[in-house]
């Protein structure tokens, strides 16, 4: 069957990432990468890999929108708000990994085939996605009242555009946390860390839980099977020792490695948030085809 | 007071003490605290969960009572006194800031760690939007070179600080070293400088008395000492010894002894004293705030809180990586055991 055609826009790290990711599809065929600045590292990698190069912005594509039927949007909160309408006029699909949070929320291994109709998905964030499957494993085991998480990244892997607008990521997630993973309240941190060399992006999870439901076999085994199943598309994702629990209080800790596509391998929040869209993507690739087939 | 050097206080306790009861405070508390600073007109009392605005959390510890009460309750005392709210940005957001200042909050302190400052940008302005004076905190300052620190203070700086703190969050500048920070701080930026100790090392005082020679005009205390790990430059201690340096701080040292003595001293859980801990958070350059999570995770798991200190200091983990304490903990009880069991 035909690949279905996709285009990036944003030419910086979580861009160039997906690039490189794109490459690998079984399902997708990357068209077009659209940035603003013509010798940007990402647009110039593009070109490199003959992929065809737009540096003139969302426009520029709009103006060949034949290109590409998916797009994913790698730019910031800011700028996918003028995206958002301007691709939902030109009828694209758009998965969205900036924290703007206009279309619904999905995280892969709780409700990637929801919301196959929508035009915009958002990818919440890369705390988000790397917590919110643990939240929702310990909540269909046991309701969670309250789901706290706390993501500490590399300096180095954080880019511009988190540092500009860090509360974002916290709100945004936040909701995630409750919205997808099920908490009744959810709250999120974020920290960084400059040490050298760069540590590997750690998430730690906390979730309190109905007293009377402290099943602990039931959830360690529900967190295990979550794990494995992000690890299907993360490769580099695991759980630190076995989780804690204290009272009605589960503690677990996660380390997220990346496979090092762009940047090194310790930015695994680049790769989580990556890996996750390309999955989305796929997703709505096949429900394409499925339509044009029938 | 005329040609006196003047200093500018900032009293801590009712913040950075919070960490020290494991973030208990109670209106009432804070409200005969707040009281009696005002009476003897310290010019700012910070108030807010010890990790900042929006710090209650399972992270550092849940709030007894919700910050934005105790907020409320200092401001209704305070005639002369401004207060002022710490922000972390990363766990605090501009929504919390807002609502402080609504509540009568007025001025922010915007923390960030020693290397991070870029992260306050939006935080800085938009407290500056809403009228409010604005520090810029620049913690674990002892962690990065002076050529960085001035680096990140002029950020601050041009985001629209009225101050840049130094911040030794884990007690474990010397005084050479704070002398150093400050002077550069002073030919590189116009606005003023501050100074904020941690006695781990039992150098808060010469530490900010280094800081003033050096051109440090903003200083923080806490009373009775009532701050993370040892505690702060004792806020009553430094008045009398500005007092015989012959500098102005406005402040009555009188009414501040009686304040310790009597409302203060009974919140401590314990006296502050450099206890081994404590000694080791400075001597290991770790925030100071990891105390009680270190103490805690040791009983737990059986091992020295020291050697996860020490370790946690190796790691170079930064202010709020709290969750690092019992995974460190965790690791340092495997190696024991396997060390037994190899023999």
């Amino acid at each position: 069957m035909e690949k279905v055609k996709v285009a990036i826009l944003g030419s910086g790290n979580i861009g160039t990432d997906l690039l490189m990711k794109i490459q690998r599809s079984a399902v997708l065929e990357l068209t077009a990468m659209i940035g603003i600045d013509p010798l940007s590292d990402g647009l110039q990698r593009a070109r490199e890999m003959g992929v065809e190069v737009i540096d003139t912005g969302v426009d520029g594509f709009l103006a060949r929108s034949e290109l590409a039927d998916i797009v994913f949007d790698a730019t910031s909160a800011k700028a996918h708000h003028v995206h958002a309408e301007k691709l939902k006029a030109a009828g694209k699909i758009t998965i969205d990994l900036t924290p703007a949070a206009i279309g619904p929320f999905v995280v892969p291994p709780v409700n990637l085939g929801e919301h196959l109709d929508e035009c915009n998905v958002n990818l919440i964030t890369c705390g988000g996605q790397a917590t919110i499957p643990i939240v929702h494993a310990i909540h269909r085991i046991s309701p969670v009242a309250y789901a706290e998480i706390v993501a500490t990244i590399s300096s180095r892997s954080a880019g511009p555009g988190t540092r500009a607008n860090i509360d974002e990521f916290t709100r945004t997630t936040s909701r995630g946390l409750e919205l997808i993973g099920g908490a009744k309240k959810g709250k999120a941190i974020i920290i960084l860390n400059p040490a050298e060399p760069p540590i590997i992006m750690r998430d730690t999870v906390y979730a309190l839980v109905d007293e009377s439901f402290v099943d602990e076999d039931a959830i360690t085994k529900s967190i295990c099977d979550m794990v494995a199943e992000v690890q299907s598309y993360v490769p580099g994702y695991k759980m630190k020792g076995k989780p804690i629990f204290d009272g009605n209080k589960v503690t677990v800790f996660l380390q997220v490695e990346g496979i090092g596509d762009y940047l090194p391998a310790y930015s695994g929040n680049l790769d989580i948030m990556t890996a996750s869209a390309v999955k989305v993507a796929e997703q709505f690739a096949r429900h394409l085809q499925a339509r044009v087939t029938v | 007071m005329a040609g006196k050097k003047q200093i500018i206080l900032t009293e801590v306790a009712l913040r950075d003490g919070s960490h020290a009861i494991a973030h208990q405070y109670t209106t009432e508390q804070v409200t005969a605290i707040a009281k009696g600073l005002n009476e003897a007109g310290v010019p700012y009392i910070e108030v807010s969960h010890g990790d900042g605005l929006a710090g209650s959390s399972l992270q550092y510890g849940l709030s007894h009572t919700n910050e934005m009460e105790l907020i409320e309750a200092a401001v209704s005392v305070c005639t002369i006194s401004k207060v002022a709210v710490l922000l972390l940005p990363g766990v605090g957001t501009v929504s919390e800031l807002k609502q402080a200042a609504q509540l009568g909050a007025r001025m922010a302190r915007i923390a960030t760690h020693v290397t991070e400052a870029d992260i306050s940008a939006q935080h800085i302005a938009s407290a500056k939007e809403i009228g409010m004076e604005v520090v810029g905190f620049l913690m674990m300052a002892h962690s990065a070179p002076t050529a960085k620190l001035v680096e990140q203070a002029k950020l601050m700086e041009s985001y629209g600080a009225d101050v840049v703190y130094v911040v030794d969050s884990a007690g474990a500048l010397l005084p050479h070293k704070v002398k150093e920070r400050i002077t550069a701080l002073r030919q590189h930026l116009s606005i003023d400088i501050g100074f904020h100790g941690h006695n781990n090392l039992s150098l808060a005082m010469a530490n900010t008395l280094a800081a003033i020679d050096a051109g440090a005009t903003r200083i923080d205390g806490s009373i009775r000492c009532l701050g993370a790990g040892a505690g702060n430059t004792q806020t009553e201690v430094l008045l009398a010894v500005l007092e015989r340096l012959g500098m102005y701080t406005g402040v009555d040292l009188y009414k501040m002894m009686d304040l310790a003595e009597q409302v203060v001293a009974p919140i401590l859980m314990v006296p502050q004293e450099i206890t081994r801990d404590n000694l080791t958070l400075g001597y290991a350059g770790v925030y100071s705030s990891f105390l009680l999570h270190a103490q805690r995770a040791a009983q737990k798991f059986g091992v020295d809180a020291r050697d996860i200190l020490l370790e946690i200091g190796r790691k170079k983990v930064v202010g709020g990586q709290e969750d690092m304490i019992v995974d460190v903990a965790a690791e340092l009880a495997r190696r024991k055991e396997a060390s037994h069991a190899n023999r």
